[in-house]
C-alpha cells in the first residue's frame, strides 16, 4: 500500500513508469556464464565496502613510527607509519584483520572475474558489432583493476611488497630514453621515496576507483542499451533476447549472486590466512624473503622476468636491459592485441554486420586456437613464477625447471592451440555434437585444409522465411494488448516481456522480434495469469489486516460509546457479550 | 501456470525461505556477539559468512520457486538508425549557423584548448622530485664516497676482522644506512681462487660488492657456501663472486659492482670511492 502510493507519488512528479515499464521487463539470458560479469561487479561492490573501512585505520605515510601493540614481536620497534599502522589494524582493530584479509581475497576474485568474463566475451565473439566499445572499455577496466591490484598490494610498505615495488620500478626504469624519467615521475624521487606510500593511496582509493566507477556506468549504460547477445536456439533471432526478466526473476537471482560473493569472500577472509605483513616484516633495502611470490594476475610478469634470458644490448651506447622485454613489451603487446582484437577479426573475416547472437567457440577454429593459445602462454608463465617453490617441493635444481619452462612456455601454447584449433574445425565440419562423438574421420577431415571461411553458420541478413507452425499470436486484455510467440513444431511458447498499452505498440514488438512472422489476434486471454504465492500471501495478509483493523475500529467505537453512555449513565452489560463473538471471528 | 491457491510445492519453497533468512539472522547476531566478546577473525568470517549465505540461499529459492523463470521474449530494435532521421541529425549539424562549419573560429578554438592542455601538463613537473638532481644521475649517484665508513645494519663501524669466512655480512654506509641504492655485502673470499679479480678489488681476500642484484634489483641476500655464489631469491639469478661477481645463471646479464675499500687510520673500513658501476637493475643511460 505504503509503496504503491510513494511509487505513484514520485511517477507523477517524475514521470518514470515508461521508462521503468521498460526496465523491469528487460530479459536477460538464462546462461551460467552471463553472470561472470556481475561475479566481477559484486567483487568490486564488495572490494569499495571493506576498502572504505580500511582506510579509517589505514596511515599512508613513510614517516618513522613505533609500534605500540598487541603483536609482541614488534611491539616497540620503529617502523614506517603505513607498516604500523597495517600491522595495528591487523591486530589491535577488532574486525580489522577480517575486513582486511576479505579486501585482499576480493581483489583476487575480482580479477579472476575479469579475466573469465573476457574469455567468455571473447570465445562466443561477443565483442563484434555494435560491441567493440564496450570491449574497449572492458579491457581498459583490467588494466585499471591491475593498476589497482598492485598499489594496493604495495601500500603495507612490507617485505614482500617492498621487493615487488622494486622490481616494478625496475621494469620501468628499463624503458628506453624515458624509463627512469618515468619511475622518478611516479615515485617522486629514487625509490625507496617518502612520496610514494601517499601517491600510491591517493591512486588506490581515489583515482583509479573513480575511473572504474565511470567506466562501470557505461559498461553498463551501453549493456542496457545494447541489449544482451544470446547464444542461439529455438524462438531466438538476432533480433530479440529470450530469458527471464529483470523483475522478479533477475533481480532475486543477482542480490542472490551478491550474497554468495559476499558470503565466500567473508568465509575466506575470515579462515584463509592472506598477506601476513606481520610476518614479512617491515619494507628494508637490505632485506628480501624467500620465496618470493606475487599475487596472481601479476604473476605472469614475474614469471617473464624469470624466464627470459639475460640477453640485453646497447643502441648507441645506450643500455636496453633484459627486463624490458618480458617487463614492457610482453604486457604492452598483449594487451595491444587485446585491444585490437575486434578490428583485426574484422579485417580477417571481413564481416561488418550486426551481431546479436552468439558464437559457438567451435564456429571459429582461429579465434578458439589463438585464444587457447595465449592463456596457456600465460598460464605457463603464471606457474614459472613459482619455479624457486616447485623446485624445492620436487627436489629437482631451480635451473633445471628454468630450462624446462623456457621450453614449455613456446612449445605449450603451440600444442595446445593446435589441439584447439583442430578440435574446433572437427566439431565444425562433422556431425559430433559433442567432443565424445567425434570420430576419427572428423580429425582427419580436420587438418586439411579449408576453403573460405564459410559463411553457412551466419544468421543472413533477411529474415528467416516463414517456417510452419510458427505464429505470433495477441490478444486484448482489457485495456491492454500481449502477445506471444508459438511454434508448435518444437512446443515452444515464449511470452513477450511486458504488456502494450496498445494493439499497435504490441504488433511493432512482435514484427521487430520475428520479422516475417505471421501474426493472429486469439479471442480472449489464452490463460488468464494467476497471482503468484506472494500476492496471495499478501492478499490472505492484507484480508486479515482488514479483518483485524475493522475488529480494532469496533473496539474504539465501541469503547467511545461506552463512555459517552458512562458520563450518562452506568455501563452496560450487554456490550461486553456483544464484543466476544468477534474476537474470535478472523482467521 | 500457476494455481492461485498455493502448491505443496510452493508451501515448502516458502518453508525453506524463511528458514535460510532465519540462518542469516542468526549468522549476524553471531558476527555481533563475536564482535561484542572482544573479536575472533574467523568467528566473525564464518558468522559473515553464515549470514550472507544465508541470504543467498534464501534470495534463489525464491528465485528458483516462486517466480516464473525463463520463457520471455523483449524485441530488439537494432542499431540501423532510420535513414530520415539519421538524416535530420545531420542537417542539424550541416545547417549553416552550425558552430561546426566555422572552421575558421573552430581553428582557433582548437589552438586555444591545446595551449591550455599543454600548459596543464607543467604542473606534472612537481611530480618529480625537486632536489634538481636528473633521475638517470640520481640513480648513478650513491651515497658512497672515498672515506665514508662501512657499517653494519646495527649502525656499528667495521674492522676487516669482523668479516668472518663463509658468510655474508651487510654492509651500509655510515650515516645513510636507508639508502635504497647503497646497500653491499662483505665476504672474505680465498684470492687464491679468484678467477678473474674482483672489480673493486680486495684486502687481502675481503671483497665488498653492491647488495642489489642487476636483474631488477632485489638484495642478492642468499650466499650459497662452498661455491662462492650468491643467489637472488627474486628471480634466481646467480653470482659467481670468484669470478668478478659474473652473472652465471638466471636471468641477471651484467655482474654486480664491486666497491673500493681500504683500511681507514682509524683500523676502520672505508670506501675509496664510488661503487664501480651504478648499483641494480639497468636503465637507458647506465655506463
Amino acid at each position: 500500500m505504503i509503496m504503491d502510493r510513494l511509487a505513484r507519488a514520485l511517477d507523477d512528479r517524475l514521470r518514470l513508469s515508461p521508462v521503468t515499464r521498460r526496465a523491469l521487463a528487460k530479459v536477460f539470458p538464462d546462461h551460467w556464464s552471463f553472470m561472470l560479469g556481475e561475479l566481477a561487479l559484486y567483487s568490486f561492490v564488495a572490494l569499495i565496502l571493506t576498502g572504505v573501512y580500511l582506510t579509517f585505520f589505514f596511515d599512508a605515510s613513510s614517516a618513522d613510527r613505533v609500534y605500540q601493540g598487541s603483536y609482541a614481536p614488534l611491539d616497540g620497534s620503529t617502523t614506517s607509519a603505513a607498516y604500523a599502522s597495517v600491522v595495528r589494524l591487523s591486530w589491535d582493530v577488532r574486525a580489522g584483520l577480517l575486513i582486511r584479509q576479505t579486501h585482499h581475497w576480493a581483489s583476487l576474485v575480482f580479477l579472476a572475474a575479469i579475466v573469465l568474463h573476457l574469455a567468455r566475451i571473447f570465445f562466443t565473439g561477443a565483442f563484434r558489432k555494435p560491441r567493440e566499445l564496450n570491449w574497449l572499455i572492458g579491457v581498459t577496466m583490467l588494466t585499471l583493476a591491475l593498476a589497482n591490484g598492485f598499489t594496493g598490494y604495495s601500500m603495507p610498505d612490507d617485505l614482500l611488497s617492498g621487493l615487488g615495488l622494486r622490481i616494478i620500478t625496475s621494469v620501468v626504469e628499463s624503458i628506453p630514453l624515458v624509463g627512469t624519467w618515468l619511475a622518478a615521475l611516479a615515485l617522486g624521487g629514487e625509490f625507496p621515496s617518502d612520496a610514494m606510500i601517499p601517491r600510491m593511496f591517493v591512486t588506490h582509493v581515489l583515482l583509479v576507483p573513480a575511473v572504474l566507477v565511470a567506466l562501470i556506468s557505461l559498461h553498463l549504460g551501453i549493456l542496457v542499451r545494447q541489449k544482451h547477445t544470446q547464444f542461439p536456439g529455438p524462438g531466438r533471432t538476432e533480433h530479440n533476447v529470450v530469458g527471464s526478466r529483470l523483475w522478479p526473476s533477475y533481480t532475486l537471482r543477482s542480490l542472490a549472486l551478491f550474497a554468495w560473493v559476499l558470503a565466500v569472500l567473508f568465509a575466506l577472509g575470515g579462515l584463509a590466512q592472506i598477506n601476513p605483513v606481520w610476518l614479512y616484516g617491515p619494507f628494508e633495502p637490505a632485506q628480501s624473503t624467500s620465496p618470493a611470490q606475487p599475487d596472481w594476475y601479476v604473476a605472469w610478469g614475474d614469471g617473464a622476468l624469470r624466464l627470459f634470458p639475460p640477453w640485453e644490448f646497447r643502441i648507441g651506447g645506450y643500455l636496453v636491459p633484459a627486463p624490458f622485454f618480458p617487463g614492457v613489451v610482453l604486457g604492452g603487446l598483449a594487451f595491444l592485441a587485446l585491444y585490437l582484437w575486434p578490428f583485426a577479426e574484422r579485417l580477417r573475416t571481413r564481416d561488418r554486420r550486426q551481431h546479436h547472437l552468439l558464437d559457438r567457440p567451435r564456429d571459429h577454429p582461429v579465434r578458439i586456437g589463438v585464444g587457447v593459445a595465449a592463456l596457456t602462454f600465460f598460464a605457463v608463465l603464471v606457474v614459472a613464477a613459482g619455479d624457486d617453490v616447485l623446485a624445492r617441493l620436487l627436489g629437482v635444481p631451480v635451473y633445471d625447471l628454468l630450462y624446462l619452462f623456457r621450453i614449455l612456455v613456446l612449445a605449450l601454447p603451440i600444442l595446445t592451440g593446435a589441439v584447439a584449433f583442430l578440435t574446433a574445425r572437427a566439431l565444425r565440419r562433422g556431425e559430433a555434437a559433442s567432443l565424445g562423438d567425434l570420430t576419427r574421420a572428423d580429425l582427419r577431415r580436420a587438418g586439411r585444409p579449408s576453403r573460405r571461411p564459410s559463411r553457412r553458420d551466419d544468421e543472413p541478413e533477411t529474415p528467416a522465411p516463414d517456417r510452419p507452425g510458427e505464429r505470433i499470436e495477441l490478444w486484448p486484455e482489457g485495456e491492454v494488448w500481449r502477445w506471444r510467440y508459438r511454434d508448435e513444431a518444437r512446443r515452444l511458447v515464449l511470452t513477450a516481456n511486458r504488456v502494450a498499452v496498445s494493439e499497435e505498440e504490441a504488433v511493432e514488438a512482435a514484427r521487430l522480434a520475428y520479422p516475417g512472422v505471421d501474426r493472429v489476434v486469439v479471442p480472449g486471454p489464452p490463460a488468464p495469469s494467476p497471482p503468484g504465492p506472494v500476492r496471495a500471501a499478501l492478499r490472505r495478509w492484507g484480508r486479515a489486516a482488514a479483518a483485524g483493523s475493522l475488529l480494532v475500529a469496533a473496539l474504539v467505537e465501541r469503547r467511545r460509546d461506552r463512555r459517552r453512555q458512562r458520563d450518562g449513565d452506568e455501563g452496560d452489560p450487554r456490550e461486553k457479550a456483544d464484543a466476544a463473538p468477534r474476537g474470535g471471528e478472523p482467521r | 501456470m500457476r494455481r492461485p491457491t498455493p502448491s505443496p510445492a510452493e508451501e515448502s519453497a516458502s518453508r525453506r525461505i524463511v528458514g535460510a533468512f532465519l540462518v542469516s539472522a542468526a549468522g549476524a547476531v553471531g558476527f555481533a556477539v563475536t564482535y561484542g566478546l572482544g573479536g575472533d577473525t574467523r568467528w566473525e568470517g564464518v558468522c559473515l559468512a553464515v549470514a550472507f549465505a544465508g541470504l543467498a540461499v534464501g534470495l534463489a529459492v525464491w528465485a528458483r520457486r516462486l517466480v516464473p523463470v525463463g520463457g520471455y521474449v523483449e524485441e530488439h530494435e537494432g542499431f540501423t538508425p532510420p535513414p530520415a532521421e539519421q538524416a535530420m541529425t545531420a542537417a542539424e549539424f550541416a545547417a549553416p549557423d552550425s558552430p561546426t562549419r566555422r572552421y575558421g573560429l573552430l581553428a582557433a578554438l582548437g589552438f586555444a584548448l591545446t595551449a591550455l592542455g599543454v600548459a596543464a601538463l607543467f604542473p606534472l613537473r612537481s611530480l618529480l622530485p625537486w632536489d634538481r638532481v636528473r633521475p638517470p644521475r640520481a640513480l648513478k649517484d650513491t651515497p658512497w664516497g672515498a672515506g665514508v665508513r662501512l657499517v653494519d645494519g646495527t649502525g656499528r663501524p667495521l674492522r676487516p676482522d669482523d668479516v668472518p669466512a663463509e658468510t655474508m655480512v651487510a654492509v651500509f654506509p655510515e650515516g645513510d644506512p636507508d639508502a635504497g641504492d647503497a646497500p653491499a655485502f662483505a665476504v672474505r673470499l680465498d684470492p687464491e681462487r679468484f678467477s678473474r679479480p674482483p672489480a673493486g678489488g680486495h684486502l687481502g681476500g675481503l671483497v665488498v660488492w653492491s647488495m642489489l642484484c642487476t636483474h631488477a634489483g632485489c638484495p642478492v641476500r642468499l650466499y650459497l657456501k662452498g661455491t662462492g655464489r650468491v643467489l637472488c631469491p627474486c628471480h634466481q639469478s646467480s653470482f659467481d663472486l670468484l669470478a668478478g661477481a659474473r652473472a652465471v645463471a638466471g636471468p641477471a646479464a651484467r655482474p654486480l659492482p664491486g666497491l673500493p675499500i681500504e683500511v681507514g687510520p682509524d683500523g676502520f673500513l672505508r670506501a675509496t670511492g664510488d661503487f664501480t658501476a651504478p648499483p641494480g637493475a639497468g636503465f637507458w643511460s647506465r655506463p
